[in-house]
């Protein structure tokens, strides 16, 4: 097991550079500059700023100068954020990022799991297309409407949350967190229920479950003691992609709301061609999303017999 | 912008080794059966072909197009009575406006209020007013959608965008379909060092986040309709590639292919007669439940001004637009709203239905 | 089943636990309670838009950065309350002109002060003047110093001394400036950031003279001259300032600190506002100034504004090199139609290019919807009815606006003209590149005045200007724009200018659309917050009414339209 974990910790290396050299070359390619502004300034001095930030070199050496930077945890300059590093722009945004992602999870998970569970006991039935249309909701509407309808509701009406900022609010009952992680989290209660659904329906249908039944156990102790383990696997997979991406995916609620998290630094940074924000952003997602796989695999190994039997 | 993923069974066996060709399409009668006791997922397929036939031949018996624009009709309220208001000209044919009633008051901003009012509740009679530049005169015109901004037909619109909508989805999810099942085919197939450069590939861009590419491609080479769902395509195939591999590689061990190789048939014969079939179940569940993903995706692209360039239309951007006016003009949220996310829903109901009909062990209950 | 139950609400428990860890104020209180206490504390809650890029003066580009820069550094006068072409002392305690307006002189009052307790003197102005000049730092306004005698040739390295340059301390306190020709407009003119001092100390702490994105601008570093200071400077959320206590009108300042957060989004602005987290917006969606006229109209202003609407035209393309195609295409336009269905904030009709509210500069009235004379125009030009005219594209940024307007005119063309247009909406960067690279047929495009005086609208039109990006060049043209500048009379010089006005439209390189207004959302409890026309607002007069409270109906004063 050990030695998995170990192999997919290496394979982040390979992964990251694939990652590192198709963005930076991509980015090369894009039109308009970074310096490029409505108000023109003189070639000199688009010159100037050019050598300043190392961009009059050719593309190659930029590369290996960048390369061999990357290699000591220094991503740059941010062009946009005038006086910051990339590092220190990550570092004040990722955290914000992280509390709604994680309480949006939560929220995913909790709606998710409970409509998908009542669903599969009550398989075609009422019950079975009630919660999951329900949990469907949320995926039939992009975040993008969803947010101002949820902001209309509980910011303008019911006035519980603020509707836009992070810091420099007071007197608001709610944390600026809930609103944007409400939108995400029922973007992704959707699939868990249904991988809920799903999971629980294979597992209620094996042999054990029937013989667990025709002994005459009570419904509750046959799904919360013995299918629940087996059901939620499926869910257990999905949860790292699907954490790495409210995290990284979270760019839409965090513009609704006007929060300043990574997401949003992302978006800006593509727009205003800041290149080393957006290698550093890209890098940062990137490793994200393998190590959250990587915790995702682990656990599903774990609750897994099978897999746990051969690795 | 999610990476939707399903778990399948492991692979199917379609019956037993001695009748496979009849059970291969008893497999399918099965699942066509079971589908049908489903009804939500029935009537999700009847009403996505109901949409999609809406959306193909709707805007030819509007009356509108799509991009003709009306200004002085603003966005006017569904079914609102409309004036015409004709005026001279100095030469040429005389000009006609249309003017919702709900706004006809703001024309005559110059009269005070009570005035407005009587003389908008004149026309609004049927009566026709005169003055010294126009005509008023009540129509029997009604848009069934109300219109945008611009005073264009809403519902025209929304068709048109649906066409948009659709095709993006099936396109990104056909090119996302085909790398995904050749790519896992082949791996599954070949084995050995093949499989492992190639999952290794498909792990390195799971690793990719997802929307941070398709929006560096978008603004690289601008937009452009069909790269939007080459793009969107391109970084959808990643689970189907999985699935199919998974699928093929439990497929070869088993002993009706053992059995078929044992009796000498060819390999182009078992990949079509005996694998593909087995495949293809867990291939259109997934496809099923792309295309809501990539339409999705493209409603988000829109949303970041990355859509496809106007006066063209999708759902995307017309939700878009709709966000943005739904505390004045909810209509033009709620139409688009309406189509898109049945649309969606129908979707998912009828893949999550086929996922219940094409696993067999759901029948043993 | 009830196990199951049980665990369910255990579930729901948590996460309501978890959603009152964050939470943090009880849930009781309201969300316009936020109004109140920022009229209690004197706090004013304003938006910034969009994230400034930097707060230095010298490399600040834009007007939104200029609105926090105002808060924090006051330049040789200070804005009027309640004119924009008028001023009030600021570093400058009293000055004085030669007679023709081409040499002035400052006396820097003796009490000013910037904000670490230094007197502020003659010197620094040299200084951030020589910063601004200096080639390699790159500053983007650096043109706007020109004025100054020698200070071209400075920047272009003819000469390497700056005391050649007319700007000297003839002491601490006595600031003498020299102008290539007669400035009436200087006063003006130096409420532009451009014009702003900096302190020698700091910027050399951090940096050269030349450094560019230096630490200087941190919250902890920055030194200015302004009735206000940085607090705390959060990006992409919010920057504070408190009162600036070394200010030496300080007994003037009424308000104990601002707010500007950073809401780009003019939807989410609106919301903040109406959810009571702002006092003021930047902006109102266009949907929604009707909806406001009519049900809050005390909440809503609409102010004039310096600035205009237009379309770029590429003369270099074989279709549109012959004006009276342009023209053709400028009088084909309903810009009446446009502002009054689309834009709705009583924006005027562009009938030329300077927009009206200039003092003794009577705008052009050129262009009215004329569709006969546009059609006659095109046939004259070779494509009766629109026959045979090769079709081409609007270019222009993302943004709903601008796609709603582009979307108008493509059809008002199509219409009047019988000729087909493309839209093609870049990306911003794209598009400035675009634009810049003059790969366009028309693009769309916006001036706003810097100060109160067309020539900050007719300079950018001469032959190679690098804002001109049409192509297009008249040495007549350049003639006249030169010789205002060498003309001491001002009502001569505004004729002169007028004039180039008028030659520049004749030759239609632009399609004028429609004049600005400023309209905003403001709440009753702002005090002295006066309609200005480049809604530049020296905050030190600007007060908040406590004890109203700001909801309440009734209370609500006149709007001031």
């Amino acid at each position: 097991m050990l030695k998995v974990i170990l192999s997919r910790f290496l394979q982040l290396v390979p992964v990251l550079w694939v990652l590192l050299t198709l963005t930076f070359f991509l980015t090369k390619v894009v039109p308009g500059g970074p310096f490029s502004a409505e108000r023109q300034a003189t070639p000199e001095v688009i010159a100037k700023l050019n050598e300043y930030y190392g961009l009059d070199k050719p593309v190659w050496e930029q590369y290996l100068a960048y390369l061999s930077k990357v290699i000591r945890f220094d991503f740059g300059p941010s062009y946009t954020y005038q006086s910051d590093s990339v590092t220190e722009v990550i570092a004040r945004a990722f955290p914000i990022s992280l509390q709604i992602g994680t309480l949006a999870f939560l929220i995913a998970l909790l709606i998710g799991i409970t409509a998908g569970t009542i669903a599969a006991v009550n398989k075609n039935k009422v019950w079975d297309y009630f919660p999951m249309s329900l949990a469907m909701v949320g995926i039939c509407l992009p975040t993008f409407v969803m947010g101002p309808i949820l902001a209309l509701v509980f910011c303008l009406q019911l006035k519980v949350a603020p509707v836009s900022g992070w810091y420099g609010l007071d007197y608001v009952p709610l944390h600026p967190a809930v609103m944007p992680a409400l939108t995400l989290g029922l973007f992704y209660a959707a699939n868990i229920a249904r991988l809920t659904r799903g999971g629980l329906l294979d597992v209620l249908n094996q042999d054990f479950i029937r013989t667990a039944r025709a002994k005459g156990l009570p419904d509750h102790q046959i799904i919360f003691k013995h299918a629940m383990r087996g059901g939620l696997l499926p869910v257990v997979s999905f949860l790292g992609p699907a954490f790495a991406g409210l995290i990284s995916g979270s760019f839409v609620v965090e513009k609704i709301f006007n929060v300043p998290g990574l997401g949003q630094e992302f978006i800006k940074s593509v727009f205003n061609r800041d290149y080393p924000l957006i290698l550093g952003t890209v890098i940062f997602f990137g490793t994200l999303i393998v190590i959250f796989n990587l915790v995702s695999d682990v656990a599903q190994a774990l609750l897994d017999p099978k897999s746990r039997r051969s690795p | 912008m999610s990476q939707t993923a399903i778990s399948f069974p492991g692979a199917r066996d379609t019956g037993t080794h001695a009748e496979e060709a009849v059970a291969g399409t008893s497999l399918w009668r099965d699942a066509w059966y079971r589908l049908q006791r489903n009804k939500l997922a029935l009537s999700g397929l009847v009403f996505f072909l109901a949409m999609t036939l809406a959306c193909g031949l709707g805007p030819l018996f509007t009356g509108y197009t799509y991009e003709r624009t009306e200004l002085s009709l603003k966005a006017s309220a569904p079914l609102q009575p409309i004036i015409e208001r004709v005026g001279a000209r100095k030469a040429g044919e005389p000009r006609r406006d249309g003017i919702a009633l709900s706004t006809l008051e703001d024309e005559f901003l110059d009269k005070p209020e009570a005035d407005r009012q009587a003389i908008a509740g004149k026309i609004a009679h049927g009566d026709t007013y005169r003055d010294s530049r126009y005509t008023y005169q009540l129509t029997s015109r009604r848009h069934l959608f109300g219109t945008d901004a611009l005073g264009r037909d809403l519902l025209t619109r929304v068709l048109v965008g649906g066409r948009i909508s659709l095709a993006v989805g099936f396109a990104a999810t056909l090119v996302s379909v085909i790398i995904g099942v050749l790519w896992g085919a082949v791996a599954g197939f070949a084995g050995g060092k093949v499989d492992l450069v190639l999952m290794r590939v498909v792990d390195v861009l799971y690793a990719l986040p997802f929307t941070v590419i398709v929006i560096l491609l978008m603004v690289t080479f601008g937009r452009n309709f069909i790269l939007l769902f080459v793009a969107i395509g391109a970084v959808e195939w990643l689970t189907m590639a999985r699935i199919v591999r998974g699928q093929i590689i439990s497929l070869k061990h088993q002993e009706f292919v053992e059995a078929a190789v044992s009796l000498g048939l060819s390999e182009r014969r078992i990949i079509l007669r005996h694998l593909i079939p087995n495949v293809l179940g867990p291939v259109i569940i997934y496809t099923t439940l792309t295309v809501p993903d990539v339409m999705l995706l493209e409603a988000v692209l829109s949303f970041l001004g990355l859509g496809v360039p106007p006066p063209m239309s999708s759902w995307g951007a017309l939700l878009d637009d709709g966000a943005r006016t739904m505390e004045t003009s909810l209509w033009l949220l709620l139409f688009p709203a309406l189509f898109f996310s049945s649309t969606l829903f129908s979707l998912n109901f009828l893949g999550d239905g086929l996922r219940d009909a094409l696993d067999p062990q759901s029948s043993k209950d | 089943m009830r196990r199951m139950l049980v665990s369910l609400i255990g579930c729901a428990a948590a996460v309501v636990c978890c959603i009152r860890l964050f939470s943090t104020a009880p849930a009781s209180s309201a969300a316009s309670r936020t109004l109140q206490e920022a009229d209690r504390a004197k706090v004013l809650l304003l938006v910034s838009g969009s994230e400034p890029r930097t707060l230095d003066p010298q490399e600040s580009q834009g007007v939104l950065e200029h609105h926090i820069i105002i808060a924090l550094i006051e330049g040789l006068v200070g804005g009027d309350e309640k004119d924009q072409a008028r001023c009030v002392p600021g570093m400058a305690a009293d000055w004085a002109h030669n007679e023709d307006y081409s040499s002035w002189l400052f006396h820097i009052g003796e009490d000013r002060r910037w904000s670490n307790g230094d007197p502020v003197t003659a010197q620094d102005f040299v200084f951030a003047y020589r910063r601004m000049l200096t080639a390699s730092f790159g500053a983007a306004y650096a043109d706007m110093l020109f004025i100054l005698k020698g200070a071209e040739d400075y920047y272009r390295g003819k000469i390497k001394d700056f005391g050649q340059v007319g700007v000297k301390a003839l002491d601490d306190h006595r600031l003498q400036l020299d102008f290539v020709g007669p400035t009436p407009y200087l006063l003006s003119m130096l409420q532009h950031s451009a014009w702003f001092p900096v302190h020698p100390a700091t910027i050399l702490k951090f940096g050269n003279i030349d450094t560019r994105d230096s630490k200087w601008t941190r919250p902890e570093n920055y030194v200015g001259t302004g009735p206000f200071r940085i607090k705390t400077w959060r990006p992409n959320d919010v920057i504070e300032v408190e009162r600036n206590p070394y200010y030496w009108d300080r007994e003037t300042v009424k308000l104990n600190g601002i707010k500007f957060f950073a809401i780009e989004n003019e939807m989410t602005q609106n919301r903040a506002f109406m959810a009571g987290q702002l006092h003021k917006t930047d902006t109102v969606p266009s949907d929604k100034v009707a909806y406001y006229r009519r049900k809050k109209p005390d909440l809503l202003r609409i102010d004039p504004y310096e600035g205009v609407y237009f379309y770029r035209v590429n003369v270099d393309r074989p279709v549109l090199k012959d004006a009276r195609v342009r023209l053709a295409l400028s009088y084909a336009i309903d810009r009446e139609a446009i502002c009054k269905n689309i834009l709705r904030a009583d924006q005027k009709p562009a009938t030329g290019y300077t927009p009206p509210g200039m003092a003794g500069y009577q705008p052009l009235d050129k262009f009215n919807f004329d569709p006969d004379r546009a059609r006659r125009l095109l046939a004259e030009a070779g494509y009766p009815d629109g026959k045979g005219f090769p079709k081409f594209t609007i270019l222009f940024n993302t943004s709903d606006a601008h796609r709603t307007i582009a979307e108008a005119v493509q059809q008002m063309w199509k219409e009047e003209l019988n000729i087909d247009v493309g839209l093609e909406n870049q990306e911003w960067k794209v598009y400035l590149d675009t634009q810049n690279n003059k790969n366009y047929d028309i693009s769309r495009s916006a001036w706003i005045g810097d100060f109160m005086d067309p020539v900050t609208f007719l300079s950018m039109w001469t032959t190679g200007n690098g804002n001109n990006d049409t192509n297009w060049g008249n040495p007549q043209y350049d003639r006249l724009i030169d010789e205002s500048n060498h003309t001491g009379d001002p009502q001569k010089r505004l004729q002169i200018l007028r004039e180039a006005e008028e030659l520049f439209l004749n030759e239609a390189p632009v399609v004028v659309v429609y004049w600005y207004t400023h309209d905003y959302l403001i709440r009753p409890s702002v005090r002295n917050w006066y309609p200005l026309a480049l809604d530049n607002h020296n905050y030190k007069f600007i007060d908040l009414e406590t004890g109203a409270g700001p909801e309440e109906k009734g209370s609500g004063r006149q709007a001031r339209h």
